[in-house]
């Protein structure tokens, strides 16, 4: 395995994952991975569940995209993104960001790069159910903020 | 030209379908958003200028200085939440 995507519906395996990215590869030292599962809250209300809804097509362009520029950026080997789509609910996982590489330091710092890049260029959306109604997750200027220290600029949460 | 347009999260519950095809005059995004913000309504609601408005041509992301071409596929969506 390589450099792959998954936008899908289903749950997924971590451990079984993180074996078949690493597998048969001997020149992985470190598996860096990161797990977003869904929060009971969120900006103060509790979440009974959250839709996810994302656009077909653009949504694998863009992590192709972000993870050939990981592949510039970081000695890495293989990386892995799953992102989950249509009803969750609190507690289930939400996306999974995992990298192989030979020594630590690239791949923490790849999978830090992949969920910054995701955060803001990748097309989700999250609808919250909260007992005052459905409602759209804000984007944070946070998220932004946290890709600008790549050297990138996003201005995703901000009107022109 | 004709172009096909796509819409997403708020914008797309707001305007009441996920896409249409439009035939245009416009030879950028920004004129393109313009014609569609003089049909009024919902479209000049979640068009208006200063609304946090993320565009994509052919599923990139891109600005209002995007040129557009016979066939391209033009997307309208409110800033992404994933992750």
């Amino acid at each position: 395995m390589t450099f792959t995507v998954s936008i899908q519906t289903q749950d997924f395996d971590v451990s079984q994952e993180l074996s078949a990215l690493r597998a048969g590869d001997a020149r992985v030292g470190a598996v860096c991975s990161f797990l977003g599962t869904v929060r009971e809250r969120n900006d103060g209300s509790s979440v009974a569940s959250m839709e996810l809804e994302h656009y077909p097509g653009m949504t694998e362009k863009s992590i192709a995209a972000m993870m050939e520029e990981a592949k510039q950026r970081f000695d890495i080997f293989a990386a892995r993104v799953i992102h989950r789509v249509g009803l969750l609910q609190p507690e289930d996982q939400i996306v999974f960001v995992a990298v192989t590489s030979a020594h630590r330091g690239e791949s923490f710092k790849a999978c830090e790069f992949l969920m910054d890049y995701l955060k803001t260029q990748a097309p989700f959306w999250k609808k919250e159910v909260t007992p005052e109604g459905a409602r759209w997750v804000d984007a944070r200027v946070s998220d932004d903020q946290a890709l600008a220290r790549w050297g990138i600029e996003a201005s995703n949460s901000v009107a022109p | 030209m004709n172009v096909n347009l796509k819409y997403f999260a708020s914008i797309r519950e707001a305007i009441g379908q996920g896409g249409e095809t439009v035939r245009t005059q416009a030879t950028t995004l920004n004129a393109l958003r313009d014609e569609l913000l003089a049909r009024g309504g919902a479209y000049a609601e979640v068009l208006a200028p200063g609304r946090a408005v993320r565009t994509a041509l052919n599923q990139d992301l891109c600005d209002g200085d995007a040129a557009l071409s016979e066939g391209c596929e033009v997307a309208f969506f409110p800033p992404v939440t994933g992750g």
